[in-house]
């Protein structure tokens, strides 16, 4: 039950061939080789695969390809890359935010859907979107003030670009 | 200077260090990063001793073939040993480079230093470095440890915050084995055995077939069983379907009973005394006991590993925590030599001790060899991390004062109760989990736990630091548990800890006096005392709050090991229908700091996490397992319940570097279950510290 389908992932036109209920973390992880999304739970209670479908996160071990007709994608690997890192991935790295790292894609798409909603979150905001993102490390202070910082530096402009 | 462990195991220079032709210079190292940040750690101490900056060393981690062996990244050894090797040896190739370079240039090694690799004469440069004169260097030799590595005042690179060197990459979308490609590779599955001595009656391949498609292939050997393929997805699919087409014949069956503290302290036990007798005393005797439950490491990646059996050699990559233990075991358990086995380490999610990597290696390996030529990628389900890593065993510890007419202990034994907390593959007869499943399973293990001159395992800091004329412990070592127990993070210090410092509390308010003051009169380890009085004024601990009225304060104080680092904790809490923790501030002595802001959030981490064990996780059994298997049947502390913490190092770097990676979770486990007793003005002595008990609590002490 092979479906063709189209969708932009990280600003890039893919067509895709594969079962519609393919999760798409596995047909960004395999089809298309990006690797930056991760299996943590495959039940919609880590974050670890969080992406943004349309600007809203969707926790992709679970959302089916076959839904993603015409959607547009855009992962960790769309936000910015290393030499030309987003202001979120520069905060992070400015505040150490993170200790075995592994949470910290889904962190970021998080913490990315809601700057874009809410460019001057308080901290009580930013503890909410992130809550269903789980840390086992014990990186929270450090990954909420990194929103903090990267937020005061959109705001200022600096994030222009992006 | 003295020489490490490491270093008596790995002599040789060349083990550890080798110049490289694009000019940097690759340090080998036996412990592997699990997200604490050592190899950052081991390339500051390596680029201070060799006046290098830090991008010119390559650190190459946990190969089994290339690098030292230093057994397993654990029991917060790191700095410890592996950096006191790397520091001797880069002092020590320095020194003979130096010597060659002097001869060269016709100088005396005096007159030399070096700046970023190139020999400065008088501090002009000679136009000679590390490399040209590399060739020259026997790294074969052993090393003498007869140079003195520098004086903590010449550092500029170690004590400096120098930013991790992997979390670049891993803020990109790379930088984990789960990301590790190769041409041809085959992901991999298993269908679990239920538990040892369970058989394989009847497995309908057709079902699973119907289920995943022709494409998957299904690799058995007597009782162990993989799905195998190129497309992930139908892998998925068939282990899924193998689950419910397989029937087993299962001699063994758990209880919900069987997970709690109370059952584990009714089993039989191999008992042994260790220190002093118990003194009687005019004072009396106090008692009390507490417990915790099974815990699981709750590694936020299911474990995962890569295996290629081709031309007579097995090479595994793995995110286990020790890549020489694990080649002996794989070696072992498939009846190959050694040599015929190479073990890489590429890094995982964090692990917090033993969990399922290891054993996912062993998987990796046994369908690796049933398909030649394919390399193959195996990767648990969250179920199976969940079901299938050893737990963290639950405890049972009562802590005993015999009390002197001045209030104080003269005294003091901690009994514990416990299953063992070192069960490493290789260790006192522990073995991987798929062993289990082959035809001739090992032998049951024998009934061992970390001596104390290793820092215990269950009796991990169950001695308190303080001045008291006797103190022992009684260790009931509980070894037919129906799930594998090894090592977490702070193994037993978490509740020793938790219960002495509990029971000091509650000495300080028989006495009448106050907690910290109390501590302290029985405290004349001064760097004990530093770290206590620094959190009291971090947390204007002589101005703190009353209690009572669902708010309380609590300190507490553990020195990791009674060897590693010292920490002092201050935690303020609100109890209403639960405990929340508002704020956590913590003073650590780590001797010579090698990197503060990475030791700042090891710290930060390890309270967090103590958070989440005293105040919510508990594995909990079911018939079938255990019973936990998500994280709702498995919560852990999220954004919600974090804590303003502040964490401060107490200047000690005229001492030794100390292992800091464990120090904070028991006096953070701790110091909460105090500022609970303050709020509530009755002890919860059981974690975790909920609802329930909070109620049972305030009955009991109304």
């Amino acid at each position: 039950m092979s479906k063709h389908l189209t969708m932009t992932v990280n600003g890039h036109v893919h067509e895709i061939d594969t079962a519609g209920t393919t999760p798409l973390l596995d047909v960004l992880r395999n089809h298309l080789g990006q690797k930056g999304s991760r299996y943590g739970c495959g039940l919609e209670q880590c974050g670890a695969c969080m992406v943004l479908v349309d600007g809203e996160t969707v926790y992709s071990c679970s959302r089916e390809a076959g839904s993603l007709q015409g959607r547009s994608i855009l992962t960790v690997e769309g936000l910015g890359a290393p030499g030309a890192l987003h202001p979120l991935q520069q905060a992070f790295l400015d505040e150490q935010a993170g200790q075995c790292g592994y949470c910290l894609s889904g962190m970021l798409m998080a913490a990315k859907a809601l700057l874009d909603r809410n460019p001057s979150p308080t901290r009580a905001e930013i503890v909410e979107a992130l809550d269903p993102n789980v840390c086992r490390c014990g990186s929270h202070p450090r990954i909420l003030r990194a929103v903090a910082r990267a937020a005061a530096v959109l705001r200022s402009g600096a994030g222009d670009g992006h | 200077m003295v020489i490490s462990q490491s270093l008596r195991d790995n002599p040789r220079l060349d083990r550890w260090l080798r110049f490289e032709p694009d000019r940097t210079v690759r340090v080998a190292t036996g412990k592997v990063e699990l997200g604490q940040g050592i190899l950052t750690a081991l390339a500051q101490i390596a680029a201070e001793e060799l006046d290098l900056r830090v991008d010119q060393i390559r650190i190459m981690s946990g190969d089994s073939v290339e690098g030292p062996g230093e057994g397993y990244t654990a029991s917060s050894w790191s700095v410890e040993h592996s950096g006191s090797a790397i520091r001797a040896v880069s002092a020590e190739v320095r020194a003979l480079a130096l010597a060659r370079a002097a001869l060269r240039l016709n100088a005396a090694p005096e007159e030399l230093s070096v700046l970023e690799g190139e020999f400065l004469r008088d501090g002009t440069a000679t136009g000679l470095d590390y490399w040209h004169v590399a060739p020259d260097i026997d790294l074969s030799a052993e090393a003498t440890g007869a140079v003195a590595p520098k004086p903590v005042a010449e550092h500029r690179i170690v004590g400096r915050d120098i930013p991790r060197l992997d979390l670049a990459a891993k803020l990109t979308g790379s930088g984990f084995i789960q990301d590790i490609d190769m041409p041809g590779m085959l992901h991999a599955r298993t269908l679990r055995q239920p538990g040892r001595g369970a058989t394989l009656l009847l497995l309908d391949k057709d079902a699973i077939r119907r289920a995943a498609g022709d494409g998957v292939l299904i690799v058995r050997r007597e009782n162990f069983v993989a799905l195998a393929g190129e497309d992930e997805t139908a892998v998925r699919k068939a282990a899924t379907a193998a689950a419910g087409a397989a029937v087993w014949d299962r001699p063994r069956r758990l209880g919900p009973e069987q997970a709690g503290a109370g059952w584990i302290a009714t089993q039989p036990s191999h008992d042994r005394h260790i220190g002093d007798p118990m003194p009687e005393s005019d004072g009396g005797r106090v008692s009390m006991r507490f417990s915790r439950p099974f815990l699981s490491h709750g590694s936020i990646a299911p474990s995962c590993a890569l295996a290629l059996w081709q031309d007579g050699l097995l090479s595994v990559w793995s995110h286990a925590q020790g890549m020489h233990p694990l080649r002996a075991n794989i070696a072992a358990t498939l009846r190959l030599p050694v040599e015929k086995v190479a073990c890489h380490h590429a890094q995982g999610a964090g692990c917090y001790g033993h969990n399922g990597a290891d054993d996912a290696a062993l998987d990796a390996a046994l369908v690796a060899m049933e398909l030649p030529g394919k390399p193959i990628r195996l990767c648990w389900s969250r179920e199976e991390e969940f079901g299938y890593e050893p737990l963290s065993s639950a405890m049972a510890v009562e802590v005993h004062a015999s009390v002197g007419t001045d209030g104080r202990p003269v005294g003091w034994t901690t009994e514990i109760w416990s299953a063992a907390h070192g069960q490493r593959p290789g260790v006192g007869g522990a073995y991987l989990l798929a062993a289990d499943a082959l035809e001739t399973p090992p032998p049951e293990r024998k009934p061992f736990d970390i001596p104390e001159e290793r820092g215990g395992g269950a009796t991990r800091n169950a001695i308190p630091l303080y001045d008291i004329a006797a103190k022992g412990i009684d260790f009931h070592l509980v070894h037919d548990v129906p799930v594998r127990t090894s090592s977490l993070r702070g193994l037993g210090a978490t509740l020793n800890v938790f219960a002495i410092e509990g029971l000091m509390d509650e000495l300080s308010a028989r006495a009448g006096e106050d907690p910290l003051a109390y501590r302290l009169s029985l405290l004349t380890d001064p760097r004990a005392r530093a770290v206590l009085e620094r959190v009291g004024d971090m947390a204007r601990w002589s101005e703190r709050d009353p209690g009572g009225a669902g708010r309380g304060t609590g300190i507490a104080l553990a020195r990791y090991k009674n060897a590693s680092a010292y920490a002092a904790i201050v935690a303020a809490v609100e109890v209403g229908e639960a405990v929340r923790v508002t704020d956590v501030w913590c003073a650590v002595d780590a001797g010579l700091v090698i990197n503060p802001d990475g030791v700042a959030n090891q710290v930060e981490g390890n309270m967090i996490q103590a958070i989440s064990w005293a105040l919510i996780e508990e594995s909990r059994f079911g018939e079938d397992g255990v019973a936990s298997l998500d994280w709702q049947t498995y919560p852990v502390i999220r954004f919600r319940d974090i804590p303003e913490i502040r964490v401060e190092l107490v200047d000690a770097s005229a001492h030794d570097p100390l292992g800091v990676g464990e120090c904070a979770g028991g006096p953070a486990a701790a110091a909460i279950g105090n500022a609970v007793a303050h709020a509530l003005g009755t002890r919860i002595r059981d974690m975790p510290m909920t609802r329930e008990r909070i109620i049972e609590a305030l009955m009991r002490g109304s």
